[in-house]
């Protein structure tokens, strides 16, 4: 799953320098960049990956934690050891969340490489216009991938907390992914703008901002505070289910 | 038998499934340091019990006591103690043996880690698998795996043991080895539960047994306890069924109907309330004329008492 996500910058880099078909408009924001500086890669790869391969994986791996578990008739044993409930859905979440850096640096850190390899390096022009350094702009993108990293931290809870209601893990896995598209298209009905702060996808793409001069913290604030109150009521009702669930599987 | 000699007790213990009860007010009492059988045919309520008994399911009624404290409010002051095979082994089938035992012995928050390399391969050779540590599960035959389930169980050392059906699957090699194992294990002080339908194995192993039908628990005590119920019976090989029939029937003595017909060669009488001393049977089946070729006296059988006790039915019931 990793090297997949790995792929998707590569592709997006050799078909920049395949085509030169940077100014034609259209595509993902940022793509006319990359000719300038090969970092814009990561950028353009983000922008890609997470309205849809990072929610994806992230359906995949946080709906597998308990009901994979159960599925493989290991979920007893761990009880049984006992390693707690409690603690197995703290476990489970920790690995969750640490699999959302994982991907989000793979695809940051392929993205770089390639973009390096393919297109000029040096100073970089952001998009508010100033200039700044290599080392700064690298910085800013390691600020970027906390951003997407923490964006995904309310939908590992989702994850957590359907695979608690199922023994089949892939039904776990689809519910997820169902819900996070099901966010994205509600995200996108202009009807339904009271509704907007309140998805967990409505900040997603908000990293543009660390890369302009100044950098504006109020769409990490929000979006954190949003992904902290996901985590905390989808928390909750995994503690809820599980708790006191009786393991038949 | 006081509540502290006991590793496992239940009272009232219920659990139903909607509207079904798969376990009926059952009234367990198993003793410290006893190798107590849990009989009972397929569907009856076996593995239901101990999931109740681990934790793992939360009775709909009644109460567990397991250790002296009460599932599955304890499980954390439990479990430790406890070594357990729940229906059949689980484990990751794209790790090796050793790292399944490995990553179930880390999840144990009390088993130390230091220790936990040595523990694990001692286990594994205890079960007979060290040859086969480092494959991959998923390439483990069904007896393999089964012996790692066992060995999961051994990896600490454990007060009570609770192994459901651990010989399903293996070699009579190991057949012999879980019966030896179960022996050492019982010889240390450790209290072994184990649920079979194989009756054979329990006669062999267990000091106890309890005997569950279709949800209700319906005897339980020592082996012997079980037997005594049984009356012994004689079985005569004679070609003069109808003869042999009337003298023992006239000697208080209950003959078995399935051997009234033409081809059988023997009759089969259960003893009656005063038994005839096997000498004097004889000579009043010679006396009559019945040409005896064959004379045996057999005890009760934990078979019999199992059979009269759950139905000779082979249906699952319900
Ligand atoms: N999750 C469940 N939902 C509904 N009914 C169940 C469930 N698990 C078990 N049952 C029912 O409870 C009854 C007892 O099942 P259990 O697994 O305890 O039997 P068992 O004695 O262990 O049988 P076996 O010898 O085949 O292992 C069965 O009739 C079964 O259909
Ligand atoms: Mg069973």
């Amino acid at each position: 799953m990793l090297a997949a996500l790995a792929a998707v910058p590569i592709l997006i880099a050799i078909a920049v320098r395949v085509t030169r078909a940077g100014d034609g408009g259209g595509g993902p924001a940022f793509l006319d960049r990359i000719e300038n500086n090969g970092l814009f890669v990561v950028f353009v790869a983000l922008t890609v990956c997470v309205p849809l391969f990072l929610p994806l994986t992230v359906g995949v791996v946080a709906g597998d934690t308990i009901a994979g578990e159960a599925s493989n008739g290991t979920l007893r044993y761990l009880l049984i050891a006992p390693a707690g409930r409690i603690r197995l859905l703290v476990v489970k979440y920790i690995g969750a969340a640490a699999f959302c850096l994982a991907a989000t640096l793979v695809v940051c850190i392929a993205g770089a490489l390639i973009g390096f390899a393919l297109f000029p390096s040096g100073s970089v022009t952001i998009l508010s216009g100033d200039t700044v350094s290599l080392a700064n702009a690298l910085g800013r993108s390691l600020l970027v991938a906390l951003y997407v990293t923490v964006s995904l931290l309310g939908l590992s809870a989702i994850g957590l907390f359907v695979s608690t209601l199922t023994d089949v893990p892939v039904g776990a896995m689809a519910a997820t992914i169902i819900l996070s598209v099901a966010s994205e298209v509600l995200g996108q009905l202009p009807q339904l703008d009271w509704l907007h702060p309140w998805l967990f996808s409505n900040y997603w793409l908000g990293f543009g901002d660390f890369l302009r001069d100044p950098i504006s913290w109020s769409n990490f604030g929000t979006n954190a505070a949003l992904q902290a109150g996901y985590l905390i009521v989808f928390g909750a009702l995994a503690y809820g289910r599980f708790a006191a669930k009786d393991i038949l599987s | 038998m006081t509540a502290a000699e006991l590793a496992i007790e239940t009272r009232g213990l219920t659990k139903q499934f909607g509207t079904y009860a798969a376990v009926k007010d059952i009234d367990l009492s198993v003793p410290k340091g006893s190798v107590f059988g849990f009989l009972g045919p397929n569907g009856s309520g076996k593995t239901t019990t101990i999931r109740m008994l681990l934790g793992l399911a939360s009775p709909t009624s009644g109460e567990a006591r397991v250790l002296g404290e009460s599932m599955p409010g304890a499980n954390s002051r439990v479990l430790p103690r406890v070594g357990a095979l729940v229906e059949g082994p689980g484990f990751y089938p794209y790790l090796s043996g050793a790292d399944n035992l490995r990553r179930l012995d880390s999840a144990d928050r009390y088993a130390s880690s230091g220790t936990r390399r040595a523990r694990v391969a001692d286990a594994l050779e205890r079960v007979g698998l060290s040859a086969a540590a480092g494959k991959k599960v998923k390439a483990y035959s069904l007896g393999m795996k089964q012996r790692l389930g066992i060995a999961n169980a051994l990896l600490t050392p454990r007060e009570l043991l609770i192994l459901d059906e651990p010989t399903n699957g293996l070699d009579p090699q190991g057949t012999r080895e879980v019966r030896n194992l179960v022996r050492s294990l019982a010889s240390h002080g450790a209290t072994i539960f184990v649920s079979s339908h194989l009756l054979a194995e329990i006669e062999q192993i267990c000091t106890h047994a309890a005997v569950m039908s279709a949800g209700s628990l319906v005897a339980q005590g020592t082996l012997d306890e079980l037997r005594k119920v049984g009356r012994p019976r004689v079985r005569v090989e004679t070609p003069d069924i109808q003869l042999a029939s009337g003298v023992l029937a006239k000697l208080g003595m209950t003959v078995q109907p399935a051997a009234v017909d033409d081809s059988a060669t023997d009759v089969v009488a259960v003893f009656g309330e005063k038994p005839a001393e096997p000498d004097a049977i004889v000579a009043a089946l010679v006396r009559a004329k019945v040409r005896v070729r064959g004379f045996a006296l057999e005890s009760p059988s934990l078979e019999d008492r199992f059979v009269s006790l759950t139905g000779e039915g082979f249906n699952v019931d319900h």
